[in-house]
């Protein structure tokens, strides 16, 4: 035995978790914090790969391939429980081998399950300095955590509260709901223009959502170009969307405006080099023709007469038809619009 | 002022006397309805006017305060995370005093916003010790000294604590002014009581 007792004693105070083996692999002195985690079973005496499983160099299954081998750096863990992982580093000897043994990352659960104190450790090791940042971080973690949970909640409170749609800029369908809502008894006559894009899915499902958004957005950006300032543009659906007119019933000019929307929805937009083409079926009710309609009504109304328009062959516009008796439970259905080409009958 | 401390000083007045207490504090704060977030930093008006409208309500001097502020960071079970993180300092009392120097680089490795006063723990002889704490937050010597002395019931140590205004010229009000402050630490008996047990290992839920 070549390492002698002033360099054990040496060793034992400055690297508490080392370990000597002798050129057979048999344990010849053990660190004293290294010991108390088996304290039960001295280690001097037992064979370093009965204790210790190698994970790395790994193909190694003899002590003297480990020597052989010329590595330095070493991973082991417990051949028994708890399994406790290991970081080593081994410098042969004339007669046979110190490893010096760490935790590493496993610091944290080694100390909890071995019940360690700072005594346990060189005063140099930064064992303790871990442990407190990793207490520290876990707190301050704990107040991010209820920081953002914080901010979660008045996001979604915010989120409900909100009139506008993020994808388009336009109003949502809260704020149409709104704006109508006022409409009822104001006695400012108005008229409800309801759009639904045809052939969008196509274009989400061959180009992708990217192209769908792109889409909705240059939509959006039409629809304001082609509207007043004081008309509510509203992104109500997917791919649907309602216009408010002030003070606007006048179906010439409604029928203008609405043919203007179709044709410049129908000059194919382009995404990344490829062309979107799209175009819209538009339903109409004007409030001065529905005078018992509420306002919801007037909406649903208008929504009967996309739904003809559609069913007239798409990229049409059809006014819904005109009632001034009593107000009925069932809404009427849309009118033909003769005038302008709008939807056969049938 | 920095979240963390002015939550603490919430978490003081909630938990010490009432949710009650700092309403009233905050409203005479003119402040309202009012929270702080500890990841947020706030006005340091914000703080000194909560502190003022706190020492009137409760008719204290702003001295005595502090030091319970202090005391209450160490001792109450709600802020138990800062205790354990000031015992890593040290196996002992000496220890965790010698552990100060580095008080506000660790807090700055946990919190890089957090910035304490820089403190510097001098050995006089006869286990007497000054600790200077540097300029950056009024009063933050009187937190110390109740800090200190929680600490020392922690780790069982007989401690006499003495603020040294006469050195930095302190404040009527019991602050400093912004010059720093001096605790005066004796030691009487480092192992005079029990204290409570410390596991490295058990983390603070």
């Amino acid at each position: 035995m070549t390492c002698n007792d002033t360099l054990a004693r040496l060793l034992a105070r400055l690297c508490p978790m080392h370990i000597v083996v002798d050129d057979t692999g048999v344990i010849r002195r053990a660190g004293p914090t290294l010991q108390k985690l088996r304290p039960d079973h001295p280690m001097p005496g037992q064979r370093f790969l009965d204790l210790f499983e190698l994970t790395r160099p790994r193909r190694t299954c003899r002590f003297d391939d480990l020597l052989a081998s010329g590595e330095s750096k070493l991973n082991v863990t417990f051949r028994t429980a708890p399994h406790t992982a290991l970081k080593g580093h081994i410098v042969p000897l004339p007669g046979c081998a110190v490893i010096d043994l760490s935790f590493g990352i496993s610091l944290i659960d080694a100390v909890r399950d071995y019940a360690l104190s700072s005594a346990d450790f060189a005063p140099t090791s930064l064992a303790t300095e871990l442990l407190y940042l990793v207490e520290a971080k876990s707190a301050v973690m704990g107040e991010y955590g209820q920081l953002s949970r914080r901010l979660q909640a008045a996001r979604v409170s915010a989120e409900e509260q909100a009139f506008t749609d993020t994808l388009t800029g336009l109003k949502n369908r809260r704020a149409m709901d709104h704006v109508l809502a006022r409409k009822a008894g104001g006695g400012i006559p108005y008229s409800v223009m309801h759009i639904d894009l045809d052939f969008f899915k196509q274009v989400n499902d061959t180009l992708g959502h990217a192209a769908g958004d792109h889409v909705l957005q240059q939509v959006a950006r039409i629809l304001v170009e082609e509207t007043r300032h004081e008309d509510t543009v509203a992104r109500v659906g997917g791919d649907e969307f309602v216009i408010v007119f002030d003070d606007l019933t006048d179906r010439p000019r409604l029928r203008r405006i609405g043919q203007r929307l179709i044709d410049r929805l129908q000059q194919p937009m382009q995404f990344r080099g490829r062309p979107c083409a799209i175009s819209a079926s538009i339903g109409i009710a004007p409030s001065v023709e529905q005078p018992l309609s509420t306002p919801a009504g007037l909406l649903r109304l208008a929504d009967l007469a996309l739904y003809d328009a559609k069913h007239a062959g798409r990229s049409t516009l059809c006014f819904a038809a005109p009632r001034s008796g009593t107000r009925t439970a069932c809404p009427p259905g849309a009118e033909v619009d003769e005038t302008q080409g709008g939807c056969p009958p049938g | 002022m920095h979240g963390l401390v002015n939550r603490a000083i919430q978490s003081f007045v909630t938990n010490t006397y009432g949710g009650e207490c700092w309403h009233r504090v905050t409203e005479a704060a003119g402040l309202g309805e009012f929270e702080f977030e500890a990841m947020l930093t706030y006005d340091d008006a914000v703080t000194e006017a909560l502190l003022t409208a706190f020492c009137t309500d409760l008719g204290r001097s702003r001295g005595e305060v502090l030091e319970d502020l202090g005391t209450y960071l160490v001792s109450n079970p709600a802020v138990e995370s800062l205790r354990r993180l000031l015992r890593f300092g040290g196996d002992t009392y000496i220890d965790f005093l010698h552990s100060l120097d580095d008080l506000n680089d660790r807090a700055r490795l946990a919190v890089p916003d957090l910035h304490l006063p820089a403190l510097e723990l001098r050995e006089d002889g006869n286990g007497r010790y000054l600790l200077s704490c540097g300029p950056g937050m009024s009063g933050f010597g009187r937190v110390m000294i109740g800090i200190l002395r929680a600490m020392a019931d922690d780790y069982g140590a007989l401690v006499m604590l003495d603020h040294d205004g006469a050195e930095t010229g302190e404040g009527p009000d019991g602050g400093a002014g912004d010059a720093g402050e001096v605790i005066v630490v004796t030691l009487v008996e480092s192992a005079f009581a029990a204290g409570r047990a410390f596991d490295l290992g058990a983390r603070a839920g």
